[in-house]
């Protein structure tokens, strides 16, 4: 299946408030075990590893460490 | 008390090659008396090809060092008549607990496939590994077989020549020149033979060191696999427990990089960390300690001219997962039928050419592994670290991160898939496991009639499943045909058949598949085993 990266979430702006509720009053180290497990439970759910390789692709190839 | 590995199992004694006037040539020597050297000279000698033995020392391993022996590497063994007493005394095992921090995060069941004469693995200390290949070796001796193991010989200077290999021979009585028409490296990772020959040996040293210890102690631990990451005994570390025959533990504990090896080596500093693990009730006496680091490296060829690396000389893994001697066992089960037939004159040179290039797939596959378990066992970044305890932590609720942890995965076999000595599979309706390039998958043939694997091997062997095959002479060789019918629901049939009714079979003497169809055609068995040796490109 081919990455989808036109919008797709069923809401938006709810979605993107329960991520940021999700890390509310966590300290850096836990936060960032959070966002590793959700990246590892989402890559899960999705399974084919051609979409996966994709998505990181794409997460590579856009913000400032594509110009490093 | 002595232990095995106190004991001169090959005491020095002169050779009647000293005291030739001119130097003596022999068909294969062998350099390095290790569970390498030693399965290399028993399959040549079994198959009446003369083999000399040379090694510096004159015992077995001190030390458990190699400890687990997978499923392939037994299958060989019993090829080479001495699998039985390894699998008598090795402990066999299929359960592992995975602890993180102070708690179990999961236990696993390895589950092996039924059907098989052979388990997943064992348990062996690599001294009685070697000492029963040395008991092969004195009985095939017995027997009238060409096969000598030279102790407190040394190789110190090696001559290469296009039609053989001159050897300068230490001795205690001085030294002699020995002359080899092939010459086997098998003298491990710091191989003197590599150097003396200016050979390269490239790749990725890992930045650890790891404390191992046998342990002996009459605790009630069970028959299982250990391994803890970040455990409360060795803060930020991991540690391996691991049970061997005669109530032997072996134990790794992962140190650092950044360690004074003689002062952690001491008892004084291992005990109180051994007691930090096991508790301070259980009694039990250090056998032997050691500090190793490690490397995945290999040669860029395993043959040169008319010397051959095999085992660690040729390539070294980390040692999660057991692929160090497990897979020089495999490169000699690869190398000898090999060298045997361009001995016997059947096969050209270049037929060893071959033996580089299915070693080296799987030299790659062994350093691929295990450089994936040391990353995940040693995080070597924060964000690594990061990635690794959240495969752990979501490990203890989630079936689905099990699999993302890796303290070593199975050693299983390599195919040679690109294999120049394949012929093309024209039977893909059959399962891939036995595709050409594979080694050959046991199977119970039913009602007391053994084992398939116990009937393939030392030969090229034609396997008729449900179809009428002849045999044939071709290139020098004798095929025979293994006819066995393959009932539906049977091993043979799950194995070999799959969606096919029938299939014949090019069985290599290493039990490898060559080719396979699903019928019996002359031209295109003649065909195949051409290739297989090298006859046909």
């Amino acid at each position: 299946m081919p990455l989808n990266l036109s919008a797709n979430l069923g809401n938006a702006d709810n979605f993107y408030a329960d991520l940021l509720a999700a890390h509310d009053g966590l300290s850096k180290a836990q936060s960032d075990a959070l966002n590793a497990r959700l990246i590892l439970i989402l890559a899960n759910h999705i399974g084919d590893n051609d979409t996966l390789r994709e998505a990181l692709q794409a997460a590579a190839t856009t913000g400032a460490i594509d110009a490093g | 008390m002595n232990k095995i590995f106190e004991v001169p199992l090959y005491p020095y004694a002169r050779s009647e090659d000293q005291d030739a006037a001119a130097p003596v040539r022999r068909k294969v020597v062998i350099i390095g008396a290790g569970p390498v050297g030693l399965a290399a000279a028993i399959d040549l000698a079994q198959q009446g090809i003369e083999a000399v033995i040379l090694d510096d020392n004159d015992k077995v391993s001190f030390g458990s060092r190699a400890i687990c022996f997978a499923k392939r590497p037994l299958e060989i063994l019993d090829r080479l008549g001495c699998g039985q007493p390894m699998v008598d005394k090795g402990v066999q095992w299929n359960l592992g607990k995975v602890f993180f921090g102070d708690r179990k995060v999961y236990d696993f069941n390895l589950l092996p496939e039924e059907g098989h004469k052979r388990p997943a693995f064992i348990n062996l200390q690599q001294y009685y590994f070697e000492e029963y290949l040395v008991q092969r070796v004195r009985d095939l001796q017995a027997e009238g077989a060409p096969i000598e193991i030279r102790g407190k010989s040394k190789v110190e200077a090696i001559g290469t020549h296009p039609d053989h290999v001159a050897l300068e021979v230490e001795t205690p009585e001085g030294s002699y020149t020995l002359e080899a028409d092939w010459l086997i490296a098998a003298d491990g990772a710091g191989s003197p033979t590599r150097r003396m020959l200016g050979l390269d040996f490239v790749g990725r040293v890992f930045e650890d060191n790891f404390l191992i210890a046998d342990v002996v102690m009459d605790a009630e631990f069970p028959t299982e696999r250990w391994f803890w990451f970040d455990p409360p005994f060795n803060k930020g570390q991991s540690a391996l427990l691991h049970k061997q025959p005669d109530g032997v533990w072996r134990i790794d504990l992962q140190l650092g990089w950044d360690i004074d090896k003689e002062e952690e080596k001491k008892p004084e500093n291992v005990i109180p960390r051994l007691k930090a693990m096991l508790g301070d009730e259980v009694q039990f006496e250090l056998e032997w300690v050691s500090i190793y680091t490690f490397q995945c490296r290999r040669m860029e060829k395993f043959r040169h001219g008319r010397v051959l690396f095999a085992g660690d000389s040729a390539h070294q893994v980390s040692p999660f997962g057991a692929r160090g001697a497990n897979s020089g066992v495999q490169d000699t089960d690869n190398l000898c039928w090999k060298l045997k037939l361009v001995i016997d004159g059947v096969a050209d040179e270049d037929l060893l050419d071959s033996y580089d290039y299915e070693r080296v797939v799987g030299a790659d596959e062994n350093i691929l592994n295990s450089s994936r378990s040391t990353d995940f066992i040693t995080p070597k970044s924060d964000i690594s670290r990061i990635f690794r305890d959240a495969v752990l932590d979501l490990s203890e609720h989630h079936a689905f991160a099990r699999p993302l942890v890796n303290s070593g995965r199975l050693s299983l076999p390599c195919t040679y898939d690109y294999s120049p000595l394949n012929s093309t599979d024209t039977l893909p309706e059959a399962p891939a496991r036995a595709r050409p390039g594979s080694p050959c998958p046991d199977a119970d043939l039913g009602t007391g009639s053994g084992y398939l694997l116990d009937q393939l091997g030392d030969r090229f062997t034609i396997l008729a499943l449900n179809c009428v095959a002849a045999p044939l002479s071709e290139a020098g060789l004798d095929l025979d045909v293994i006819s066995i019918a393959a009932p539906p629901g049977s091993d043979l049939a799950a194995r070999y058949l799959g969606l096919a009714e029938s299939a014949v079979y090019l069985i290599r003497p290493d039990q490898h598949v060559a080719a396979r169809w699903d019928g019996y055609s002359e031209t295109a068995l003649r065909a195949a085993l051409r290739r297989a040796i090298g006859k046909e490109q």
